[in-house]
């Protein structure tokens, strides 16, 4: 399965995944995608990294243990909704600031974003651990 | 009366104070090492102040209520209820607390967890405070409970010691698992009576009696009340609760929390009081907790035991008085309450004394010290005259007022007026034993040469004593201000002072029969504890054994359970997942009738969706007659990606997308975990295996299909769906519905999805570990490996140059 070609494409394709599944997580609001189905491109992204590349080498590369971006994505998605405790509205209530960029466009920023930011995270961070403990063998290679 | 704003808030401080004392108890005592206690001991003193400050309002029947909210949906509020009966409690709690603080300065002086202990204490006090005043029965709870919790860490503070450990972890699961039933039993009454709020109930009095659930609460507020309060059989853990320091045995396990209890039935009494089942079961329990509290203390040499078990005694009294029900029950309950909290607080402190500056708590050990600690002594004699009820003292007072029952003249008010008299009597033989025993006599030697102890052990006892007599001897100023407010609230009606110096002959002649008895039990002491000794060697099993015994029988249980069913066979347990789900999937459709008919007709498909559905069947067959695994894991990667497609052509691509990208995940995980767990290439299921398996397979898979069938079968209520497609743009400002509602219409569910992903890849990652052999790798394990290799680069650049 380890072959040259393999490992020569590799990297660009986790690169060309990792940037596609941040597309396909901030159009998800609008158009087909998500922080869950985001989170899973990238996760295959670092999957895939760590078959031909080495697991030690993605753990380099991602500087944090995986599971610290599932904890980091549960964090980011409590603080979007504790957002709403600010403006005395409840838990978890979408709020909405649009920005406008002058050109007759405008930039939405919304806690659900966060929310499906943080999403992305959690999926992210436990696939790719679940992912990366298996691929390693038992002397962490 | 209802409060100004600022007087709510410092009502409320009251509870909190103690807490925050608590949080920064640990910084004043790393500051004042020697004189934190001192320090600390403002804080319930200012209470006991400020509560002091109520009486003249609280004596002319004000009741003062203040609330705030806490989570209003549910009708639960903070709030809190002042009369005479939670005045008196209050002002006990804060008063003795502010002595006992004192006292640990001196007792555990030098103790490297001092501070902690404080914390301890400080927290129980807010907590026993709070509880007094609780208005909302959910807020009494939880402050109930936490005297639980509190008493758990104080009865537990030298945890190293195994006796300490058992002995918390007891307290907590007989008080615990009382506070429980007792929950249930006020939530029951809260929704027989449509209100949370014990003054609003306290406002109808005797309709609880009428509705048809009042056995039920009588029966669950008991056990919360007896096992609180140490009543027989759930006696047992008081005793061993003795493990804890002295201050916390006089303050928690005399004073306070084994009151708690008696404050519940004393509250509860108006609402469930004055039916048969009150005034027969609590008299009864009661006086057998007296009569078995009473012997039990005769039979210790451990001064600290006997002084444990006449509390218990004690608190059987209470019970007893309160059952009773009458006028004079409950004045003399108040009054008996207020002297047992003195004498009982100060004789503690008096034997923590003698233990810490003799070395021995043994009354067969120490005699003849009172020259040595001629304070104590004091102390001791004038809690002791108290507590046996010699005139003047408060004490006499209380058991006067328990005779007048007496005068009711029929056999159940003599039988009551009977066991007082006994219980009375070797109560007052235990305590003059201990106030007499150590201190007086011919001096024999002790592990340590007795010195007088320091002040702050000092100042709770002597006052204490004091008090005791004070208060007797101004009994019906104290009346007017204290026990007829208090006895007022307990009976809901005004109980009128008639406290005061004169002398009724019934109850003076049994006053004068019970000092008869004590003193003879007294004189023959060491007989009777020999014979009682004796008798405790006959009959071995108790409670406390059964205690262990059920603890023990409950790990058991729970290993066998365990054992049951996390037996390690990763088959078995599938089998019983695909059997669970096939039960609920048949069950409901065949108890209802609803399973679905076959449908006879060919759906009529597109040429392109008959080839996906082609796809599907051979990936299907592959996995069944695969040669290998692995060519079974990627088949079934094959027939979830026939299914995506579908998925796509009928115009979900979000569903597709999502369907596409979890079976990938899914065939690689799986790959990878053949390899990791070395699985056998090929699948070597015996022919009985395969037709169980395939059994349950085909079972299980035929039950999803008519269970869609079944739902396809009924109209589709399309009330949501509208109204998310409704909504979605112009509240969520998003087109795609799937995304809006899981982030936001539902942004709830998705966090607590996230939050068990998150679980299960720690729980994953912690087993495969396991499996590997130790915590080898993970967050720690990088940082060192990086450490290393820096280091060993260091050692290779300084080997080189």
């Amino acid at each position: 399965m380890n072959t040259i070609i393999f490992r020569t494409i590799a990297p660009y394709l986790t690169a060309l995944m990792v940037v596609f599944s941040i597309f396909v997580l901030l159009r998800g609001h609008n158009e087909p995608g998500g922080g869950f189905i985001g989170g899973l491109i990238a996760a295959s992204a670092i999957a895939i990294y760590g078959i031909s590349a080495g697991v030690s080498e993605v753990r380099r590369a991602l500087v944090f243990h995986p599971i610290t971006f599932a904890g980091f994505g549960v964090l980011m998605a409590a603080i979007a909704g504790l957002m709403s405790a600010f403006v005395d509205v409840p838990f978890l209530m979408g709020l909405w600031l649009f920005i406008d960029l002058g050109d007759g466009s405008e930039l939405a920023l919304s806690t659900p974003m966060l929310f499906d930011i943080g999403v992305y995270f959690v999926v992210l961070g436990a696939i790719s651990t679940i992912a990366l403990a298996l691929e390693e063998d038992e002397d962490g290679k | 009366m209802i409060p100004t704003q600022s007087q709510s808030f410092s009502m409320l401080l009251v509870a909190i104070a103690p807490f925050l004392a608590a949080f920064v108890a640990p910084t004043v005592k790393r500051f004042l090492p020697n004189h934190a206690g001192w320090v600390l001991a403002l804080i319930p003193t200012s209470i006991f102040l400020y509560l002091l400050s109520f009486v003249d309002l609280i004596a002319q029947g004000e009741k003062i209520q203040f609330a705030l909210p806490w989570i209003p949906n549910l009708g639960i509020q903070l709030s809190f209820y002042l009369d005479g009966l939670s005045l008196v409690f209050g002002l006990l709690i804060s008063g003795i607390g502010a002595f006992i603080v004192i006292y640990s300065g001196g007792y555990l002086n030098g103790h490297y967890h001092l501070g902690r202990f404080y914390a301890f204490i400080l927290m129980f006090m807010g907590s026993m405070l709070g509880l007094v005043m609780s208005d909302n029965i959910i807020t009494l709870f939880v402050f109930w409970e936490l005297t639980s919790i509190t008493s758990f860490l104080l009865i537990g503070f030298d945890h190293s010691r195994q006796a300490s450990r058992r002995a918390a972890i007891q307290a907590l699961v007989v008080t615990g698992g009382g506070g429980l039933l007792l929950l249930a039993g006020l939530l029951l009454m809260a929704f027989t009576m449509r209100t949370l709020d014990i003054s609003t109930m306290l406002q109808q009095p005797g309709f609880m009696s009428e509705q048809p659930t009042y056995l039920l609460v009588f029966i669950l507020v008991l056990f919360g009340a007896a096992t609180k309060s140490a009543q027989v059989p759930f006696h047992f853990w008081l005793p061993n609760a003795m493990e804890a320091p002295t201050p916390v045995s006089a303050y928690l396990h005399s004073a306070t929390m084994v009151k708690a209890g008696v404050y519940l039935l004393a509250r509860m009494s108006p609402i469930l009081g004055g039916t048969v089942e009150w005034q027969v079961t609590l008299p009864i329990l009661g006086g057998i907790t007296l009569i078995t509290g009473a012997l039990l203390a005769l039979r210790q040499t451990d001064m600290k035991q006997m002084l444990a078990y006449t509390t218990m005694a004690s608190l059987g009294m209470l019970v007893m008085l309160i059952g009773n029900g009458s006028k004079e029950g409950i004045l003399a309950a108040m009054l008996f309450l207020v002297a047992h909290s003195f004498y009982k607080g100060g004789l503690f402190m008096v034997v923590g004394s003698i233990d810490h500056e003799t070395g021995t708590r043994d009354i067969t050990q120490v005699s003849g010290i009172w020259k040595s600690l001629p304070v104590t002594f004091f102390g001791a004699a004038l809690a002791a005259a108290s507590m046996a009820g010699l005139p003047v003292a408060l004490g006499f007072f209380a058991k006067e007022e328990i005779y007048l029952i007496a005068k009711g003249m029929e056999w159940q008010h003599w039988l009551l007026a009977v066991t007082a008299l006994v219980g009375n009597a070797l109560m007052m033989a235990a305590g003059a034993a201990i106030a007499i025993r150590p201190f007086l006599g011919v001096r024999i030697a002790t592990p340590k040469t007795p010195h007088e102890a320091p002040l702050s052990m000092l100042v709770g006892p002597a006052i204490l004593a004091v008090l005791g007599v004070v208060v007797g001897l101004f009994i019906h100023q104290f009346g007017d201000w204290f026990f007829s407010p208090s006895a007022s609230a307990i009976y809901n009606h005004k109980v009128s002072n008639h406290l005061g110096l004169h002398f009724d002959p019934i109850p003076l002649g049994l006053s004068v029969v019970t000092w008869i008895v004590g003193g003879i039990v007294l004189w023959k002491l060491d007989r009777i504890r020999d014979l009682l000794q004796a008798l405790a060697r006959v009959w071995t099993w108790g409670p406390d054994k059964g205690f262990d015994q059920a603890m023990f029988g409950l790990v058991r249980f729970a290993d066998w359970i365990t054992r049951l069913f996390h037996h390690g066979r990763l088959e078995q347990y599938l089998i019983l997942v695909f059997v669970a789900l096939g039960v609920a999937i048949y069950t409901p459709m065949v108890l209802n009738g609803s399973l679905p008919d076959v449908p006879n007709v060919l759906p009529q498909l597109r040429f392109q969706e008959w080839g996906v559905l082609l796809i599907a069947v051979l990936g299907l067959f592959a996995v069944v007659f695969g040669r290998t695994r692995l060519v079974a894991i990627v088949s079934l990667g094959i027939q979830g990606f026939a299914v995506a497609l579908i998925f796509l052509l009928l115009g979900a691509p979000d569903l597709g997308f999502t369907q596409f990208m979890v079976e990938t995940l899914s065939v690689v995980i799986l790959a990878l975990v053949m390899t990791k767990l070395h699985l056998d290439q090929r699948d070597n299921r015996v022919f009985e295996e395969v037709i169980r398996d395939g059994g349950l397979a085909l079972i299980c898979g035929i039950g999803l299909t008519t269970l869609l069938l079944a739902v396809l079968r009924t109209d589709l209520d399309t009330t949501l769906t509208d109204f998310f497609i409704q909504t979605s743009v112009p509240i969520a400002h998003g087109r795609n519905i799937v995304n809006v509602i899981l982030v936001d219409y539902r942004a709830l569910d998705t966090l607590g999805e996230i939050s068990v992903v998150m679980t299960a890849g720690i729980a994953i990652l912690a087993l495969i570990r396991l499996r590997a052999g130790g915590p080898k790798r993970g967050i720690g394990a990088i940082k060192r490996a990086a450490g290393q290799r820096a280091k060993r680069a260091a050692s290779k650049a300084r080997s080189a140059s």
